[in-house]
């Protein structure tokens, strides 16, 4: 009786396509995100996370399309990241069917934009979405660093430290994203996730690293509420996410 | 069987688009407004809310909406509550140790989960009563719930003994809440059956038919 582990896929979308691909056998556009959300939907994703990497902002508009045409036909919770930098922003999103947004950059930036959205419209909408990665820098307390930039740009600033004020300030959630980890599929960064699980009392999100389903259940048992990953299933076997579910299962841990 | 006419309220709460494709999805027919003749002639009420209880009141307030929900109860026309939407109705809220006046359609208060994670954030089960209709058919289903506040004691006290009492579902995070209630032409969920896929769609569907 208690909630279960959510299995989140993310779709990267780039001018209302899906980038990256991906591998599911009889889709007739294997880059439409509405098709690809329906299908996770059934496949019994828990949520969806669509991270709009789109560069300017009038294809900003088509994201906000496909952001509309999913929430009317999938109704799991739909996060959408990517270029928000102000509530005004949030604002378009929710107006367009999002449930909750996801800030990086904008928020490293000026960290009271995140007091602004949420006392706006609730912590429940917004997302700290912190990409990290390991620093030998002494005057990083935790060993982990705040990146930005997709983790091309450090700065200088301690990750955990971050999630614990970000937390403070209201986001609801935190997807920790380990750089190192992304795209080696060799498994999560525990000790990231073990060391903001310790600070900070809202869920965590982890990501980054996931290459089979049995690398899962050791996220969770670090103190992970949620997982994201996006490859994993694009690219895996069409019933992955039944896959991963069934390994956190075996593991003792409820999913849906 | 006529196509149930809902209206969705429409008082500036978040994303209720998902509410209305939900319930359309559902079978009703639906409107997002707030004008007071159609929301008092609908076969339902759906009131949704998202965000704090002290601004869901008063917007709500705001409105005159209080009174229009208030006459369809008197009145035994079907109203359904959702997360925020469900809170209303008990006596007050208590958020960041400021307290305001909910409805008082039941006793009670809406006050802080105690659990090691907060947001109670995802899919969790419920623990419905035999014959409730609201869960016919999903009693073992999870549900999505996304909120930091709950009621955590039930304090309903059924003093005449010919009164129908409420039906009451349960779900815990930390500790046990009130996941919803049914009480006559009242009734209210504290998750978000437009967000929980087919079990949503299906009590969603299962509160059109009691219309």
């Amino acid at each position: 009786m208690t909630v279960a582990i959510r299995v989140i896929p993310c779709l990267d979308v780039d001018n209302g396509r899906v980038v990256k691909g991906v591998n599911f056998e009889g889709l007739r556009d294997a880059g439409d995100p509405v098709e690809l959300a329906r299908r996770y939907n059934l496949a019994g994703a828990d949520e969806l996370t669509f991270l709009d990497v789109t560069a300017s902002s009038s294809d900003r508009e088509t994201t906000y399309e496909v952001v509309r045409h999913t929430a009317e036909e999938v109704f799991i919770p739909l996060t959408v990241g990517g270029g928000v930098r102000t509530a005004e922003d949030v604002d378009r999103l929710l107006r367009n069917g999002a449930d909750k947004a996801s800030i990086n950059t904008a928020a490293v930036a000026r960290p009271k934009v995140i007091n602004e959205i949420t006392e706006r419209f609730g912590s429940q909408v917004l997302v700290l979405s912190l990409d990290a990665r390991r620093t030998s820098d002494p005057s990083i307390a935790s060993g982990f660093e705040v990146t930005t930039h997709g983790g091309r740009k450090g700065t200088g600033t301690c990750a955990v430290a971050w999630a614990k004020e970000a937390a403070e300030r209201g986001v609801g959630e935190i997807l920790l994203n380990s750089i190192d980890a992304d795209g080696t599929k060799d498994g999560f960064d525990l000790e990231m996730i073990r060391a903001v699980r310790a600070e900070v009392k809202v869920p965590l999100i982890a990501s980054g690293g996931a290459g089979k389903p049995e690398d899962f259940p050791p996220a969770i048992e670090a103190g992970a509420d949620a997982v994201l990953a996006a490859s994993i299933f694009h690219f895996g076997p069409k019933d992955m996410i039944a896959q991963v579910k069934q390994a956190i299962r075996d593991a003792g841990y409820p999913v849906r | 069987m006529a196509q149930k006419k809902v209206v969705v309220l429409d008082y500036g709460s978040g994303n209720v688009r998902s509410a209305v494709r939900a319930l359309e999805a559902a079978g009703a027919e639906v409107e997002l407004t707030a004008d007071p003749e159609k929301v008092m002639s609908a076969d339902g009420l759906v009131v949704p809310g998202v965000g704090a209880y002290a601004s869901v009141m008063q917007q709500l307030t705001k409105l005159g909406a209080l009174r229009w929900i208030g006459r369809r109860i008197a009145g035994g026309q079907p109203v359904l509550g959702i997360c925020v939407g469900h809170q209303i109705f008990f006596e007050q809220g208590v958020e960041h140790g400021v307290k305001t006046a909910g409805m008082g359609e039941w006793p009670g208060s809406v006050e802080r989960l105690q659990a090691d994670v907060i947001p109670h954030m995802g899919w969790n089960t419920v623990r419905p009563p035999q014959n409730s209709k609201l869960f016919a058919g999903i009693e073992d289903e999870r549900f999505y719930f996304v909120h930091s506040y709950g009621v955590q004691k039930w304090e309903f006290d059924v003093t005449q003994p010919a009164m129908t009492p409420p039906q009451v579902t349960w779900s815990t995070h930390g500790t046990p809440f009130v996941a919803a209630v049914e009480n006559g032409a009242l009734s209210a969920v504290q998750f978000h059956p437009e967000k929980s896929g087919d079990a949503g769609k299906r009590l969603l569907a299962n509160w059109l038919e009691t219309l």
